[in-house]
C-alpha cells in the first residue's frame, strides 16, 4: 500500500512529537512514522497484534528502539530512560496502584518529580476536582466504579505535566454505557491537553470521536493515515474498509468502467484512469432472487448467500460469487427473498452509489 | 482441619456395603484405598504430638519452665531466631527481586544454588560455614587478623548459621510472590518519574507485602527450629550459643522431663505460628 502522508509538520519544526520507531523482535518487526504538533490527537489504529501497543511502549521507553529516532520538543529520547522522559501514560486496565488511595495514585507522579508530600496532594487534588473526582480522593482504586478508576488514570498521567500522553485504549475496560460519558468527557480532556496526545485503540468510534488524525497500523507498518473524514471515505485496505462499514475493491480505471483484478466489472460515477479503489456502503447494495428484467442497474452480479447476520435493525448479508460483497437488507425484505445460506442471488449496485478514487 | 468429611466417611466405613457403590456413585466420599492411608498418616503425625502432651510432666512444668537454663535458651532462641529473620530479610528480599525481574546468562542456575541450603543437611551446612568464617577459614582468617571478628562459637555465630538456613525459605518465598504481581505495576510507575529503585520501594514492596510476611514467618520458624548447623558452627555453650533445640537435645541425656518441657515451649511457639498463619495457609480449599 502506498504511503499517504496527509499532515507534515511545517513552520514547528522543534515543537511536538517527531519519531521513527522500528522494533525488530525477529518474528514481528514494527516501522512506524509519527510527527504530530502539539496540541494533536493521534489514533494509532490497527487490529490485534499489529503493534499498536508496541509502539506506545516504545515511545513511552518501555520498549528499547533496534532503530529510528524519538524527538519530543526537538529533545532526542531514544536513549532516555522511561522515568526521565516527559511522558504521560494511560494504561489499558489503568494499573492504578491498589494500595494507593485516588489521591495518592495522581499525587504519585509530581512527588518523584520532586514535589513535597503536601505539594504533591495540592496537585492531585487539583486534578481530581477538574475530573470530578473531589469526592473519591480517599478512595481505594478497588472501590471506584470503572470510569471513576479511568479518569483518576488520565489524572495520574496528566499530574506530570506530560509533553506527549499515551493512552492504550483507554476505552476498552468500560461497559457500554459508561463508554458513551467517558468518551465525551475523554475527548474534552484531550480538547484540552496542549501537548501532543497518541491513542492505541481497535474501535473506529473510539478513534474517529477522540482523534484528530487516525493512523492505521497493519502488521508492523502504517497501511493509512488521514483525517477521520478521509479515511471513512477512501478505505485503502480490506480491514480499513471492514471498520468503516464498506465494499471495497481495487482495479483499473477506463473513465467510467472499473475493472477488478479479479474480473468483474463495476461501473462508477468518477471518471478515472490507472489503478483505483472501488467503494459502496452494503445498504447500497439490491438483491432478487431472479435475475432483475428490467436491468437499469448497470452492475449486476449471480451471487451465493454465505452467511447472514442482524446488524443493528438490518440483515447483514455476506456474498461470494463474482464479486464477494457485503449487503443490508430490511428484515422483511430478506424474509420476502427467503434468504439463507446457499442461496443464489442477483445483487446490483447503481452507479451513483459508487465512488472511486486513486489508488 | 476442614478438608476430611472423616466422620462422615468412617461411619460410612462401618456400615460396610453400600458404602462402597455410594462412594463410587458419588464420588463425594472418601475411596477405600485413599482413605486407610490417609487415617494412618494422620496417626503418624499427630501420635508424636499427643504423646508429648501425655507424657508432659504438668506438676514440674511450672518450676521447669522458670529455670536459668530454659529462660536463657528461650531468650537466646526468639532473639537468633528473630535476627537471622532480619538478616534474612535484608538481604534475601533484594535477592529475591533481582531473580524474579532481571535476566542474565545463569540466572536459573543462580536460582538453583540459592535453594540448595533447603535440602542441603544442616550439618554440611555447619561444617560449610566454618569452613568460610572459621577463624582459619577462607574469608574468616581476614575477618579475625583485620577487624578482629570471630564468629565460630559466638552468638553472632548462632544468627549466622540460623540465616544461612533460613534465608532460602525467605527468597523462595518472595520471589514466588514477585512472579505472581504483575510487573506492569514497576513499569506505571517509572512512567510516572520514578526510577526503579523507587518503583520497588513505593509499589512494588507494598503489593508483596503479604509474601514477604509468609516468607518471613518461615525462616523465623526455619531459624527457631535449627540444630544441625548451630551446634557445629556455634557450639554448645549455655547461655551464649545454646539455643533451645541444642537445650532440648542436651537435657534428653540427663534430665528427661526437663527435654519435655522445654519441647512444650517450642510446640507451643510453632502452634502460635501456625495460627498467625492460619488466614493464609489453613483456609486455602
Amino acid at each position: 500500500m502506498s504511503n499517504l502522508r496527509t499532515t507534515a509538520i511545517e513552520g514547528t519544526d522543534d515543537k511536538g512529537l517527531d519519531a521513527h520507531l522500528i522494533v525488530d523482535r525477529g518474528t514481528f518487526r514494527l516501522d512506524v512514522e509519527l510527527t504530530a504538533a502539539p496540541g494533536d490527537v493521534v489514533a494509532l489504529l490497527g487490529p490485534n497484534g499489529a503493534g499498536k501497543t508496541t509502539a506506545l511502549r516504545a515511545l513511552a521507553g518501555l520498549v528499547h528502539l533496534t532503530d529510528g529516532h524519538l524527538r519530543l520538543d526537538g529533545a532526542e529520547l531514544d536513549r532516555t530512560p522511561p522515568e526521565s522522559r516527559p511522558v504521560g501514560v494511560v494504561f489499558q486496565d489503568y494499573l492504578l496502584f491498589p494500595h494507593l488511595t485516588a489521591l495518592d495514585n495522581v499525587g504519585f507522579g509530581p512527588r518523584c518529580q520532586g514535589a513535597t508530600k503536601a505539594e504533591s496532594r495540592a496537585i492531585a487534588a487539583e486534578w481530581l476536582d477538574r475530573m470530578g473526582l473531589a469526592e473519591h480522593a480517599g478512595a481505594k482504586p478497588r472501590r471506584l466504579s470503572g470510569g471513576q478508576a479511568q479518569r483518576v488514570a488520565v489524572a495520574r498521567a496528566l499530574a506530570t505535566r506530560p509533553r506527549l500522553l499515551l493512552l492504550d485504549e483507554p476505552l476498552a475496560a468500560l461497559d457500554a454505557r459508561t463508554r458513551l460519558d467517558v468518551r465525551a468527557q475523554l475527548r474534552r480532556h484531550l480538547a484540552e491537553f496542549e501537548a501532543v496526545a497518541v491513542l492505541v485503540t481497535h474501535d473506529p468510534l473510539d478513534a474517529m470521536v477522540l482523534a484528530d488524525r487516525l493512523v492505521v497500523i497493519e502488521q508492523g507498518s502504517i497501511v493509512q493515515e488521514g483525517t477521520p473524514a478521509d479515511i471513512a471515505r477512501h478505505p485503502r485496505t480490506d480491514y480499513i474498509a471492514q471498520l468503516v462499514g464498506l465494499n471495497l475493491y481495487k482495479g483499473r480505471a477506463d473513465g467510467h468502467t472499473v475493472t477488478l483484478d479479479t474480473g468483474p466489472v463495476i461501473t462508477t460515477t468518477e471518471d478515472l484512469q490507472g489503478e483505483v479503489f472501488v467503494a459502496f456502503p452494503p445498504s447500497a447494495v439490491t438483491l432478487f432472487r431472479d435475475r432483475p428484467t428490467s436491468a437499469s442497474a448497470r452492475n449486476l452480479w449471480h451471487c451465493e448467500v454465505a452467511g447472514l447476520e442482524t446488524h443493528g435493525d438490518q440483515i447483514r448479508v455476506d456474498l461470494t460469487g463474482e464479486l464477494p460483497l457485503a449487503a443490508d437488507l430490511t428484515t422483511v425484505a430478506a424474509a420476502e427473498l427467503d434468504l439463507h445460506q446457499g442461496a443464489l442471488v442477483w445483487a446490483t449496485v447503481k452507479a451513483t452509489q459508487t465512488h472511486s478514487y486513486p489508488a | 482441619m476442614t478438608q476430611l468429611d472423616t466422620s462422615d466417611a468412617a461411619a460410612e466405613t462401618l456400615k460396610g456395603g453400600p458404602r462402597r457403590r455410594r462412594v463410587r456413585m458419588t464420588g463425594r466420599g472418601v475411596p477405600l484405598p485413599l482413605l486407610v492411608p490417609a487415617l494412618v498418616g494422620l496417626a503418624f503425625l499427630l501420635l508424636p504430638l499427643i504423646a508429648l502432651l501425655v507424657r508432659a510432666p504438668w506438676r514440674s512444668l511450672p518450676s521447669q519452665l522458670t529455670s536459668t537454663e530454659v529462660w536463657q535458651a528461650l531468650q537466646l532462641s526468639l532473639f537468633s531466631a528473630t535476627a537471622a529473620t532480619a538478616v534474612s530479610l535484608v538481604l534475601g528480599v533484594p535477592l529475591a527481586w533481582v531473580l524474579a525481574r532481571t535476566e542474565f546468562p545463569g540466572r536459573g542456575f543462580l536460582r538453583a544454588l540459592v535453594t540448595l541450603p533447603l535440602v542441603l543437611p544442616p550439618v554440611v551446612g555447619g561444617v560449610a560455614l566454618l569452613l568460610a568464617l572459621g577463624r582459619n577459614g577462607v574469608v574468616g582468617q581476614w575477618l579475625d587478623s583485620w577487624f578482629g571478628i570471630t564468629l565460630p562459637f559466638t552468638t553472632t555465630g548462632v544468627v549466622v548459621a540460623e540465616a544461612f538456613v533460613a534465608m532460602p525459605f525467605l527468597v523462595i518465598s518472595v520471589e514466588g510472590t514477585l512472579r505472581a504481581a504483575d510487573p506492569r505495576y514497576e513499569e506505571a510507575a517509572q512512567t510516572l518519574g520514578a526510577s526503579r529503585f523507587t518503583a520497588f520501594r513505593r509499589v512494588t514492596l507494598p503489593l508483596i507485602a503479604p509474601g514477604i510476611a509468609a516468607g518471613a514467618v518461615l525462616a523465623w520458624a526455619r531459624a527457631l527450629g535449627e540444630f544441625g548447623a548451630t551446634i557445629t558452627f556455634a557450639g554448645n555453650f549455655p547461655g551464649r550459643t545454646q539455643t533451645m533445640p541444642l537445650a532440648v537435645y542436651l537435657a534428653l541425656q540427663n534430665d528427661p522431663e526437663a527435654a519435655i518441657a522445654l519441647s512444650l515451649v517450642l510446640l507451643a511457639v510453632s502452634i502460635a505460628v501456625l495460627a498467625g498463619l492460619r488466614d493464609r495457609w489453613m483456609t486455602t480449599s
